[in-house]
Protein backbone atom coordinates (compact mmCIF):
# COMPACT_ATOMS: atom_id res chain seq x y z
CA UNK A 1 0.00 0.00 0.00
CA UNK A 2 2.93 2.24 -0.27
CA UNK A 3 3.14 1.88 -4.09
CA UNK A 4 2.87 5.63 -5.59
CA UNK A 5 -0.13 6.15 -7.82
CA UNK A 6 0.37 6.50 -11.30
CA UNK A 7 -0.42 9.02 -13.02
CA UNK A 8 -3.87 9.05 -14.87
CA UNK A 9 -4.94 6.51 -12.59
CA UNK A 10 -7.91 5.88 -10.05
CA UNK A 11 -8.92 3.24 -7.70
CA UNK A 12 -11.56 0.40 -8.76
CA UNK A 13 -13.52 -0.53 -5.39
CA UNK A 14 -14.88 -4.23 -5.04
CA UNK A 15 -16.64 -4.35 -1.99
CA UNK A 16 -16.42 -3.40 1.95
CA UNK A 17 -15.04 -5.75 4.08
CA UNK A 18 -14.49 -6.52 7.86
CA UNK A 19 -12.14 -8.58 9.49
CA UNK A 20 -10.26 -9.81 7.17
CA UNK A 21 -7.15 -11.57 8.03
CA UNK A 22 -5.21 -11.52 4.64
CA UNK A 23 -5.30 -14.67 3.59
CA UNK A 24 -8.79 -14.37 1.39
CA UNK A 25 -7.25 -11.87 -1.14
CA UNK A 26 -4.56 -14.51 -1.80
CA UNK A 27 -3.53 -14.07 -5.95
CA UNK A 28 -7.19 -12.62 -6.47
CA UNK A 29 -6.54 -10.48 -9.78
CA UNK A 30 -8.92 -7.36 -10.14
CA UNK A 31 -9.84 -5.94 -13.58
CA UNK A 32 -7.23 -5.72 -15.82
CA UNK A 33 -5.37 -8.11 -14.04
CA UNK A 34 -4.23 -5.65 -11.19
CA UNK A 35 -3.36 -7.03 -7.77
CA UNK A 36 -5.74 -6.28 -5.14
CA UNK A 37 -5.33 -3.64 -2.56
CA UNK A 38 -6.55 -3.31 0.90
CA UNK A 39 -7.55 0.18 1.88
CA UNK A 40 -8.41 0.59 5.64
CA UNK A 41 -10.85 3.02 7.73
CA UNK A 42 -11.63 2.67 11.14
CA UNK A 43 -12.07 -0.96 10.98
CA UNK A 44 -13.65 -1.76 7.36
CA UNK A 45 -11.39 -2.34 4.52
CA UNK A 46 -12.14 -1.76 0.75
CA UNK A 47 -11.00 -4.19 -1.63
CA UNK A 48 -9.67 -2.09 -4.36
CA UNK A 49 -7.29 -2.27 -7.33
CA UNK A 50 -5.54 0.56 -9.56
CA UNK A 51 -7.30 1.30 -12.68
CA UNK A 52 -6.15 3.38 -15.83
CA UNK A 53 -8.53 6.20 -16.14
CA UNK A 54 -7.77 5.61 -20.02
CA UNK A 55 -10.06 3.00 -19.49
CA UNK A 56 -12.00 3.65 -16.48
CA UNK A 57 -12.54 7.48 -16.95
CA UNK A 58 -15.93 8.96 -17.96
CA UNK A 59 -15.82 9.19 -21.63
CA UNK A 60 -13.92 5.59 -21.90
CA UNK A 61 -16.67 4.19 -20.09
CA UNK A 62 -19.39 5.60 -22.01
CA UNK A 63 -18.37 3.68 -24.48
CA UNK A 64 -16.79 0.27 -22.95
CA UNK A 65 -19.87 -0.47 -20.86
CA UNK A 66 -21.34 -0.37 -24.47
CA UNK A 67 -18.94 -3.24 -25.23
CA UNK A 68 -20.25 -6.89 -24.15
CA UNK A 69 -16.94 -8.59 -24.08
CA UNK A 70 -15.17 -5.50 -22.12
CA UNK A 71 -18.49 -6.05 -19.83
CA UNK A 72 -18.33 -9.21 -19.18
CA UNK A 73 -14.51 -9.24 -18.68
CA UNK A 74 -14.69 -6.86 -15.84
CA UNK A 75 -18.26 -8.08 -14.20
CA UNK A 76 -16.13 -11.60 -14.21
CA UNK A 77 -13.15 -9.73 -12.50
CA UNK A 78 -15.46 -7.87 -9.99
CA UNK A 79 -17.07 -11.20 -9.14
CA UNK A 80 -14.16 -13.02 -8.75
CA UNK A 81 -12.46 -10.58 -6.75
CA UNK A 82 -15.73 -10.23 -3.72
CA UNK A 83 -15.94 -14.03 -4.24
CA UNK A 84 -12.57 -14.29 -3.07
CA UNK A 85 -12.60 -12.59 -0.21
CA UNK A 86 -16.48 -13.18 0.68
CA UNK A 87 -15.31 -16.80 1.19
CA UNK A 88 -13.51 -15.72 4.24
CA UNK A 89 -14.63 -12.69 5.78
CA UNK A 90 -18.00 -11.03 5.66
CA UNK A 91 -17.82 -8.81 2.36
CA UNK A 92 -20.31 -6.02 1.03
CA UNK A 93 -20.13 -5.81 -2.78
CA UNK A 94 -20.49 -2.19 -4.21
CA UNK A 95 -21.83 -2.10 -7.87
CA UNK A 96 -19.89 -1.83 -11.13
CA UNK A 97 -17.55 0.11 -11.83
CA UNK A 98 -17.03 2.51 -8.59
CA UNK A 99 -13.70 4.24 -9.02
CA UNK A 100 -12.44 7.04 -7.01
CA UNK A 101 -9.15 9.20 -7.85
CA UNK A 102 -7.31 8.45 -5.02
CA UNK A 103 -7.20 5.95 -2.01
CA UNK A 104 -7.68 8.70 -0.06
CA UNK A 105 -10.64 9.48 -1.81
CA UNK A 106 -11.60 5.69 -1.34
CA UNK A 107 -10.89 6.29 2.61
CA UNK A 108 -12.61 9.27 2.81
CA UNK A 109 -15.71 7.37 1.22
CA UNK A 110 -15.43 4.61 4.01
CA UNK A 111 -15.82 7.24 6.56
CA UNK A 112 -18.82 8.92 5.42
CA UNK A 113 -20.83 5.93 5.11
CA UNK A 114 -18.95 4.12 7.77
CA UNK A 115 -22.55 3.21 9.46
CA UNK A 116 -24.42 1.79 6.24
CA UNK A 117 -21.57 -0.45 5.61
CA UNK A 118 -21.29 -1.23 8.94
CA UNK A 119 -25.22 -2.23 9.24
CA UNK A 120 -24.88 -3.79 5.59
CA UNK A 121 -21.99 -5.90 6.99
CA UNK A 122 -23.53 -6.73 10.15
CA UNK A 123 -26.85 -8.07 8.37
CA UNK A 124 -24.54 -10.79 6.35
CA UNK A 125 -22.17 -12.23 8.54
CA UNK A 126 -22.43 -15.53 8.93
CA UNK A 127 -24.82 -15.69 5.87
CA UNK A 128 -24.24 -16.71 2.68
CA UNK A 129 -26.54 -15.60 -0.34
CA UNK A 130 -28.46 -18.58 -2.65
CA UNK A 131 -29.59 -18.68 -5.78
CA UNK A 132 -32.72 -20.66 -6.57
CA UNK A 133 -34.40 -20.76 -10.60
CA UNK A 134 -37.56 -22.87 -11.31
CA UNK A 135 -37.74 -23.32 -14.94
CA UNK A 136 -41.03 -25.18 -16.34
CA UNK A 137 -41.00 -26.91 -20.33
CA UNK A 138 -44.84 -25.34 -20.64
CA UNK A 139 -45.51 -22.24 -23.09
CA UNK A 140 -45.27 -19.03 -21.43
CA UNK A 141 -48.67 -17.55 -21.27
CA UNK A 142 -49.44 -15.56 -24.00
CA UNK A 143 -50.36 -11.47 -23.46
CA UNK A 144 -53.74 -11.62 -21.54
CA UNK A 145 -55.38 -14.75 -22.35
CA UNK A 146 -58.76 -14.35 -21.29
CA UNK A 147 -60.43 -16.75 -18.72
CA UNK A 148 -63.23 -17.62 -20.93
CA UNK A 149 -64.97 -20.66 -18.96
CA UNK A 150 -68.31 -20.94 -20.29
CA UNK A 151 -68.24 -21.89 -24.21
CA UNK A 152 -71.40 -21.64 -26.29
CA UNK A 153 -73.15 -25.01 -26.68
CA UNK A 154 -74.27 -24.30 -30.41
CA UNK A 155 -73.42 -27.11 -32.72
CA UNK A 156 -71.32 -24.86 -34.73
CA UNK A 157 -69.08 -23.78 -32.39
CA UNK A 158 -67.64 -27.17 -30.98
CA UNK A 159 -64.52 -26.27 -33.00
CA UNK A 160 -64.10 -23.08 -30.98
CA UNK A 161 -64.85 -25.34 -27.82
CA UNK A 162 -62.28 -27.78 -28.57
CA UNK A 163 -59.72 -24.70 -28.82
CA UNK A 164 -61.12 -23.43 -25.98
CA UNK A 165 -60.88 -26.74 -23.97
CA UNK A 166 -56.86 -26.49 -25.31
CA UNK A 167 -56.41 -23.27 -24.11
CA UNK A 168 -57.72 -23.98 -20.93
CA UNK A 169 -55.59 -27.64 -20.30
CA UNK A 170 -52.40 -25.33 -21.19
CA UNK A 171 -53.68 -22.43 -18.56
CA UNK A 172 -54.01 -25.13 -16.05
CA UNK A 173 -50.72 -26.51 -16.90
CA UNK A 174 -49.24 -23.21 -16.44
CA UNK A 175 -51.16 -22.54 -12.93
CA UNK A 176 -49.94 -25.45 -11.66
CA UNK A 177 -46.19 -25.37 -12.20
CA UNK A 178 -46.87 -21.27 -11.21
CA UNK A 179 -48.29 -23.24 -7.99
CA UNK A 180 -45.23 -24.91 -7.58
CA UNK A 181 -42.83 -22.80 -7.88
CA UNK A 182 -44.64 -20.59 -4.99
CA UNK A 183 -44.47 -23.23 -2.85
CA UNK A 184 -40.92 -23.71 -3.82
CA UNK A 185 -40.39 -20.53 -2.94
CA UNK A 186 -42.31 -20.65 0.54
CA UNK A 187 -40.37 -23.87 1.71
CA UNK A 188 -37.14 -21.96 1.06
CA UNK A 189 -38.05 -18.49 2.28
CA UNK A 190 -38.92 -20.59 5.68
CA UNK A 191 -35.18 -21.41 5.79
CA UNK A 192 -33.80 -17.88 4.89
CA UNK A 193 -33.32 -14.87 6.76
CA UNK A 194 -34.06 -13.18 3.74
CA UNK A 195 -35.59 -13.23 0.41
CA UNK A 196 -35.56 -11.29 -3.17
CA UNK A 197 -36.84 -11.84 -5.81
CA UNK A 198 -35.07 -11.32 -9.27
CA UNK A 199 -36.79 -10.65 -12.72
CA UNK A 200 -36.74 -13.69 -15.09
CA UNK A 201 -33.48 -13.79 -17.04
CA UNK A 202 -33.13 -13.44 -20.22
CA UNK A 203 -32.71 -17.10 -22.00
CA UNK A 204 -30.06 -15.18 -24.96
CA UNK A 205 -28.15 -14.39 -21.27
CA UNK A 206 -28.46 -17.31 -19.06
CA UNK A 207 -28.27 -19.84 -22.27
CA UNK A 208 -31.38 -21.65 -20.68
CA UNK A 209 -34.88 -22.54 -22.15
CA UNK A 210 -38.12 -22.78 -20.68
CA UNK A 211 -40.35 -20.71 -18.92
CA UNK A 212 -38.56 -19.23 -15.96
CA UNK A 213 -41.14 -18.83 -13.00
CA UNK A 214 -38.94 -18.21 -10.12
CA UNK A 215 -35.48 -16.27 -9.79
CA UNK A 216 -35.19 -15.95 -6.16
CA UNK A 217 -32.25 -15.31 -3.79
CA UNK A 218 -31.95 -16.24 -0.01
CA UNK A 219 -29.69 -15.21 2.39
CA UNK A 220 -29.10 -18.54 4.17
CA UNK A 221 -27.07 -18.69 7.99
CA UNK A 222 -24.18 -20.92 7.52
CA UNK A 223 -25.72 -23.03 10.33
CA UNK A 224 -28.78 -23.70 8.16
CA UNK A 225 -26.98 -24.17 4.85
CA UNK A 226 -26.83 -27.82 4.86
CA UNK A 227 -30.78 -28.00 5.60
CA UNK A 228 -31.33 -25.35 3.14
CA UNK A 229 -29.00 -27.59 0.27
CA UNK A 230 -31.21 -30.87 1.48
CA UNK A 231 -34.73 -28.80 0.93
CA UNK A 232 -33.73 -27.53 -2.70
CA UNK A 233 -32.65 -31.22 -3.21
CA UNK A 234 -36.02 -32.27 -2.10
CA UNK A 235 -37.72 -29.82 -4.38
CA UNK A 236 -35.86 -31.32 -7.56
CA UNK A 237 -37.71 -33.97 -7.33
CA UNK A 238 -41.14 -32.59 -6.94
CA UNK A 239 -42.69 -32.37 -10.27
CA UNK A 240 -41.05 -33.83 -13.26
CA UNK A 241 -42.26 -30.81 -15.47
CA UNK A 242 -40.64 -28.29 -13.05
CA UNK A 243 -36.50 -27.64 -13.06
CA UNK A 244 -34.79 -26.44 -10.03
CA UNK A 245 -31.48 -24.94 -10.36
CA UNK A 246 -29.42 -23.74 -6.73
CA UNK A 247 -26.41 -21.40 -7.17
CA UNK A 248 -24.10 -20.45 -4.68
CA UNK A 249 -23.06 -19.45 -2.21
CA UNK A 250 -22.87 -16.12 -3.17
CA UNK A 251 -21.59 -12.88 -1.46
CA UNK A 252 -24.05 -10.88 -0.69
CA UNK A 253 -25.21 -8.95 -3.38
CA UNK A 254 -28.65 -9.13 -3.17
CA UNK A 255 -29.03 -8.27 0.30
CA UNK A 256 -26.42 -5.25 0.64
CA UNK A 257 -28.88 -2.88 0.77
CA UNK A 258 -31.84 -2.80 2.79
CA UNK A 259 -35.00 -2.83 0.31
CA UNK A 260 -37.51 -5.27 0.69
CA UNK A 261 -38.18 -5.21 3.99
CA UNK A 262 -41.54 -6.76 4.16
CA UNK A 263 -39.64 -10.09 2.57
CA UNK A 264 -37.49 -10.43 6.40
CA UNK A 265 -38.50 -13.08 7.31
CA UNK A 266 -36.60 -13.86 10.44
CA UNK A 267 -39.53 -13.93 12.53
CA UNK A 268 -41.86 -16.26 10.29
CA UNK A 269 -39.55 -18.89 10.70
CA UNK A 270 -38.57 -18.88 14.46
CA UNK A 271 -42.12 -18.71 15.15
CA UNK A 272 -43.02 -21.57 13.02
CA UNK B 1 -27.28 -24.84 -21.77
CA UNK B 2 -26.75 -27.50 -18.69
CA UNK B 3 -25.14 -26.48 -15.61
CA UNK B 4 -21.82 -27.10 -15.32
CA UNK B 5 -21.11 -30.59 -13.56
CA UNK B 6 -19.64 -28.77 -10.51
CA UNK B 7 -23.10 -26.78 -9.53
CA UNK B 8 -24.88 -29.59 -10.20
CA UNK B 9 -27.19 -30.31 -6.62
CA UNK B 10 -25.42 -32.79 -5.36
CA UNK B 11 -23.61 -33.92 -2.32
CA UNK B 12 -23.99 -31.25 0.25
CA UNK B 13 -21.36 -30.93 2.93
CA UNK B 14 -20.82 -29.50 5.60
CA UNK B 15 -19.16 -26.30 4.02
CA UNK B 16 -20.02 -23.19 6.50
CA UNK B 17 -18.01 -20.08 6.00
CA UNK B 18 -14.10 -20.44 5.41
CA UNK B 19 -14.86 -24.30 4.27
CA UNK B 20 -13.96 -25.28 0.76
CA UNK B 21 -17.51 -25.07 -1.51
CA UNK B 22 -18.04 -27.01 -4.36
CA UNK B 23 -19.74 -24.10 -5.57
CA UNK B 24 -18.05 -21.28 -5.78
CA UNK B 25 -16.67 -21.36 -9.18
CA UNK B 26 -16.42 -17.82 -10.64
CA UNK B 27 -15.11 -18.88 -14.15
CA UNK B 28 -18.22 -20.90 -14.51
CA UNK B 29 -20.92 -18.88 -12.80
CA UNK B 30 -23.54 -17.73 -15.58
CA UNK B 31 -22.84 -14.23 -16.82
CA UNK B 32 -26.55 -13.58 -16.67
CA UNK B 33 -26.21 -14.43 -12.74
CA UNK B 34 -22.78 -12.61 -12.53
CA UNK B 35 -24.53 -9.67 -14.33
CA UNK B 36 -27.70 -9.33 -12.10
CA UNK B 37 -26.06 -9.06 -9.16
CA UNK B 38 -23.36 -6.96 -10.11
CA UNK B 39 -25.09 -4.49 -12.26
CA UNK B 40 -28.70 -4.11 -10.19
CA UNK B 41 -27.57 -5.51 -6.95
CA UNK B 42 -24.82 -4.77 -4.41
CA UNK B 43 -24.08 -1.04 -2.98
CA UNK B 44 -24.82 1.83 -5.17
CA UNK B 45 -22.06 4.36 -4.02
CA UNK B 46 -21.13 7.42 -6.65
CA UNK B 47 -17.39 6.82 -6.78
CA UNK B 48 -15.36 10.10 -8.56
CA UNK B 49 -16.41 8.36 -11.74
CA UNK B 50 -19.58 9.43 -13.23
CA UNK B 51 -21.25 6.09 -15.01
CA UNK B 52 -24.07 5.24 -16.05
CA UNK B 53 -24.61 2.16 -15.84
CA UNK B 54 -26.80 -0.01 -18.07
CA UNK B 55 -29.89 -1.04 -16.35
CA UNK B 56 -30.07 -5.03 -16.59
CA UNK B 57 -33.16 -4.78 -18.72
CA UNK B 58 -32.06 -2.48 -21.05
CA UNK B 59 -28.66 -4.51 -21.64
CA UNK B 60 -31.07 -7.73 -22.05
CA UNK B 61 -32.63 -6.00 -25.07
CA UNK B 62 -29.24 -4.67 -26.41
CA UNK B 63 -27.86 -8.16 -26.41
CA UNK B 64 -30.61 -10.08 -27.81
CA UNK B 65 -29.68 -7.47 -30.71
CA UNK B 66 -25.59 -8.74 -30.51
CA UNK B 67 -26.35 -12.28 -29.84
CA UNK B 68 -28.93 -12.85 -32.30
CA UNK B 69 -27.48 -15.19 -34.95
CA UNK B 70 -28.57 -15.84 -38.61
CA UNK B 71 -30.11 -19.03 -37.54
CA UNK B 72 -32.03 -17.97 -34.62
CA UNK B 73 -33.21 -14.63 -36.77
CA UNK B 74 -34.08 -17.33 -39.54
CA UNK B 75 -36.12 -19.48 -36.67
CA UNK B 76 -37.98 -15.94 -36.10
CA UNK B 77 -38.89 -15.59 -39.45
CA UNK B 78 -36.08 -12.43 -40.43
CA UNK B 79 -34.90 -12.95 -43.58
CA UNK B 80 -35.58 -10.33 -45.30
CA UNK B 81 -31.73 -10.56 -46.66
CA UNK B 82 -32.82 -13.73 -49.12
CA UNK B 83 -34.96 -11.59 -50.72
CA UNK B 84 -32.94 -8.23 -50.77
CA UNK B 85 -32.18 -8.60 -54.61
CA UNK B 86 -29.17 -6.73 -53.88
CA UNK B 87 -28.04 -9.02 -51.41
CA UNK B 88 -28.97 -12.65 -53.21
CA UNK B 89 -27.04 -14.37 -54.85
CA UNK B 90 -30.11 -15.06 -57.98
CA UNK B 91 -29.54 -11.41 -58.47
CA UNK B 92 -26.03 -11.71 -59.18
CA UNK B 93 -26.52 -13.94 -62.08
CA UNK B 94 -29.27 -11.31 -63.49
CA UNK B 95 -26.51 -8.60 -63.00
CA UNK B 96 -24.23 -10.50 -64.91
CA UNK B 97 -26.97 -11.92 -67.66
CA UNK B 98 -27.55 -7.75 -67.97
CA UNK B 99 -24.42 -6.81 -68.92
CA UNK B 100 -23.69 -9.10 -71.21
CA UNK B 101 -27.01 -8.40 -72.98
CA UNK B 102 -26.03 -4.62 -72.57
CA UNK B 103 -22.72 -5.58 -74.49
CA UNK B 104 -24.37 -7.45 -77.06
CA UNK B 105 -26.60 -4.42 -77.72
CA UNK B 106 -23.54 -1.94 -77.72
CA UNK B 107 -21.74 -4.55 -80.17
CA UNK B 108 -25.06 -4.89 -82.66
CA UNK B 109 -25.13 -0.79 -82.78
CA UNK B 110 -21.81 -0.32 -83.34
CA UNK B 111 -21.63 -2.91 -85.62
CA UNK B 112 -18.91 -4.78 -84.18
CA UNK B 113 -20.84 -7.82 -83.30
CA UNK B 114 -19.01 -10.82 -83.94
CA UNK B 115 -22.35 -12.22 -85.67
CA UNK B 116 -22.10 -9.47 -88.26
CA UNK B 117 -18.77 -9.71 -88.78
CA UNK B 118 -19.32 -13.01 -89.78
CA UNK B 119 -22.12 -12.64 -92.15
CA UNK B 120 -20.24 -9.76 -94.01
CA UNK B 121 -17.52 -12.11 -94.42
CA UNK B 122 -19.80 -14.52 -95.55
CA UNK B 123 -20.94 -12.02 -98.53
CA UNK B 124 -18.32 -10.66 -99.03
CA UNK B 125 -16.28 -14.21 -99.96
CA UNK B 126 -19.74 -15.11 -101.85
CA UNK B 127 -19.00 -12.06 -104.36
CA UNK B 128 -15.03 -13.26 -104.34
CA UNK B 129 -16.36 -16.41 -106.20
Amino acid sequence: MSDVQAPGSGFYVYGVTRGLTGEEVGDVRGVSGAPVRLIEKDGLTALASEVSLSEFGEAALRENLEDIEWLESTARAHHAVVDAVSDGAATVPLGLVTVYRSEERVREALGARHEEFARALDRVTGRTEWGVKVYADVKQPEAAAPAGKEAPSRPGTSYLQRRLVQRNTAEEERRRVLDVAEYIHCQLRDLAVATRLHRPQDPQLSGEQGWMLLNAAYLVDDTRVEEFGDAVKHLTRLDPDVRVRLTGPWAPYSFATEEEPEEEVEEAWQGS
Amino acid sequence: MSEPPGREMSGYGGYGRGAPSPYRRTESANLADILERVLDKGIVIAGDIQVNLLDIELLTIKLRLVIVSVDRAKEMGIDWWEHDPTLSSGHRDMVEENRRLRDRIADLEAGTDDYQEEVEEYYEEDRRE
